[in-house]
């Protein structure tokens, strides 16, 4: 079994959120950088377990700058086979897909495999996006995703409720909560990890679709008016007359 | 300007289709595509909100990603459309990128405001987990834009529609649907109004009566913080925050809930922000409208009442 993780990092969750350059640009001062959660403890987790149990390997793919290795370093310390990163910014999500799509076209994978979002744009666009590139149906929002021979059985997110699908290889999923537990990497995995192939390949030309224009904080709360826990009826009349949420 | 909007519908509009439709209405004349054998009745309530075209397919039952993308491509090149506009629910998370990739066009996930008044197309997005917001630009001639449930407020604007039906080919879904575990009748977190959320200062799986009152008596979705999820208290479907569900509720209660920075970032959307918590430097306060420095035990039961009270008194 052949899989690829798409992973990419984020701010830490702790991060505090500004920007520089009038707005345009994330303020990138005192951040420490992750793999996306969603990437890390579902997709990639799910995929080394599939790989252990029937065999087979996973690579990893950025589409981004030298810093971002050292987050692909750690994708490869949880067990990862090995690392391509294609060498640009990633500009928009259409770029950064069909990037993917593009390498993905050579190599002949079995299952790609992407994080429900990512904590910083949350666009849930990436998989959706490379499914189609490569014209393959695409399982979103999976919090459960069984092999067996080249048959996927999966579990899924919809309004209605959780549906169970099948899937034949190959196809594209984005991993949410459930799939797979997340994976503190040993010492022995972060030494291995240094000697691991990352290959740098160089972007695709591709115009992006979509940039930023300028980015906002929301407005803070302007104070909180404590009530009495013995005057629940007159949070109640806050909150009808006040605020007219009820 | 044409507009195409995508909606799926059951036995009744959801809020969900009316929010697209009031969005496409806005941008210019809608056409709206749904499938599945949802009643005349409302199918023609859509034009009470702007559809001037209404096409259904109806042979068509399942959500199937390729097919549903085939077939508002499709209905995209007949009505010449210029902005395709879909919900950023389940479906639309599925669907909208893929046909934006299709089509080349650029894709805007998750609006949250009509265009600005610019000589672009440039809208607001919630990114880093509602921490902030962006404004995306988008340079295609064709423009995809999902929306953020609960970010548009529908509003009725009559117009004359007509509706028929649509049959073309739209190849075979390589997705097979093999059952279906129902949520439950209750409004889904993401499309909620009102939510009440407990964390781990609730104790225990067996004290979450007090809260399910408090949202039987508002009619609101119930949801949790992360650790209650993790521990099996609660379902993981109702875990809110940065690494679960993000929600923007008019009035979101929490009680025994630290109001941690992840947990924040999943919530701070929300109009209205009511803090129980026993611990008066509990952080959430500082993102609270309303706090009450109390136990969670004694001050639910005590809204509840409250809220049933004034429940009586409206009618
Ligand atoms: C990468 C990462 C991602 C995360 N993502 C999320 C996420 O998406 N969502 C999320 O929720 N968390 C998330 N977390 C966890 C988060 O950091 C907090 O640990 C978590 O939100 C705390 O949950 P809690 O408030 O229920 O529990 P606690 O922090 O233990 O808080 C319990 C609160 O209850 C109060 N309390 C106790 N007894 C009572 C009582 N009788 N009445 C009233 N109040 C009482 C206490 O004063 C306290 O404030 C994440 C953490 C990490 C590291």
């Amino acid at each position: 079994m052949k899989i690829l993780v798409c992973i990419s990092k984020v701010p830490d969750t702790t991060s505090k959120i500004n920007f520089v350059d009038n707005d345009t640009k994330f303020d990138e001062n005192g951040v420490q950088y992750v793999v996306n959660p969603y990437d890390e403890w579902y997709a990639l987790v799910r995929a080394l377990e599939l790989v252990e149990a029937q065999g087979g390997s996973v690579t990893t793919i950025t589409v981004g700058t030298s810093a971002d290795d050292p987050t692909i370093r750690k994708a490869l310390a949880i067990g990862a086979n090995d690392a391509v990163r294609i060498d640009a910014e990633p500009v928009d999500s259409f770029f950064v897909s069909k990037q993917i799509a593009n390498y993905a076209l050579k190599e002949n994978f079995d299952i790609v495999m992407t994080g429900k979002e990512t904590i910083n744009y949350n666009g849930a666009q990436i998989g959706a996006m490379v499914s189609e590139l490569l014209d393959m149906p695409f399982v979103s929002l999976a919090s459960k995703l069984d092999v067996v021979s080249n048959v996927a059985t999966l579990e899924r997110d919809v309004q209605a409720g959780i549906e169970v699908v099948e899937v034949e290889f190959p196809f594209v999923v984005s991993a949410s909560k459930g799939m797979a537990e997340q994976r503190i990497p040993n010492m022995r995995g972060i030494m291995a990890a240094r000697t691991k192939p990352l290959n740098i390949i160089p972007a695709d030309d591709q115009k992006p679709l979509t940039s930023v224009l300028k980015f906002e904080l929301p407005s803070p709360k302007t104070g909180c008016k404590y009530l009495d826990p013995e005057s629940m009826d007159e949070l109640v009349e806050l909150l009808h007359n006040e605020s007219k949420v009820i | 300007m044409s507009v195409l909007v995508f909606v799926e519908l059951k036995n009744k509009l959801s809020k969900a289709a009316k929010e697209a439709i009031t969005y496409g209405k806005n941008l210019g004349s809608v056409t709206v595509i749904t499938y599945g054998n949802a009643p005349d009745n409302v199918l023609s309530e859509m034009g009470e909100y702007g559809a001037e075209k209404i096409w259904v397919y109806r042979s068509l039952n399942e959500a199937n990603d390729q097919v549903l993308c085939n077939f508002i491509v499709k209905a995209a090149k007949k009505t010449d459309a210029e902005f395709i506009v879909l919900s950023q629910d389940q479906t639309g998370k599925a669907v909208g990128p893929r046909v934006a990739a299709k089509i080349e066009a650029g894709h805007v996930s998750g609006a949250i405001s009509l265009p600005e008044n610019s000589d672009e197309f440039t809208v607001k997005t919630n990114v880093y987990s509602g921490k902030a917001i962006a404004y995306v630009t988008v340079h295609s001639k064709i423009k995809v834009i999902s929306i953020l449930p609960n970010s548009i407020q529908p509003v009725e604007n009559k117009v004359d529609s007509s509706i028929s039906n649509f049959e073309e080919d739209l190849g075979l879904g390589r997705i097979k649907i093999k059952d279906l575990k129902p949520l439950g009748e209750g409004i889904p977190l993401p499309e909620a109004e009102l939510v009440v959320s407990a964390g781990r200062g609730l104790k225990g799986p067996e004290n979450w009566g007090i809260v399910e009152d408090l949202a039987k008596s508002l009619g609101a979705t119930t949801a949790c913080s992360r650790p209650v999820a993790d521990i099996g208290w609660r379902p993981h479907h109702e875990h809110v925050g940065q690494t679960g569900v993000a929600i923007r509720p008019n009035l979101y209660i929490a009680a025994g809930i630290s109001g941690a920075i992840q947990h924040l970032a999943g919530v701070n959307g929300s109009k209205v922000i009511v803090v129980i918590n026993t611990d008066p430097e509990a952080p959430f306060f500082k993102a609270a409208d309303y706090g009450v420095i109390g136990d969670a035990f004694e001050v639910l039961p005590k809204l509840t009442t409250a809220i049933n009270n004034f429940k009586s008194s409206q009618v």
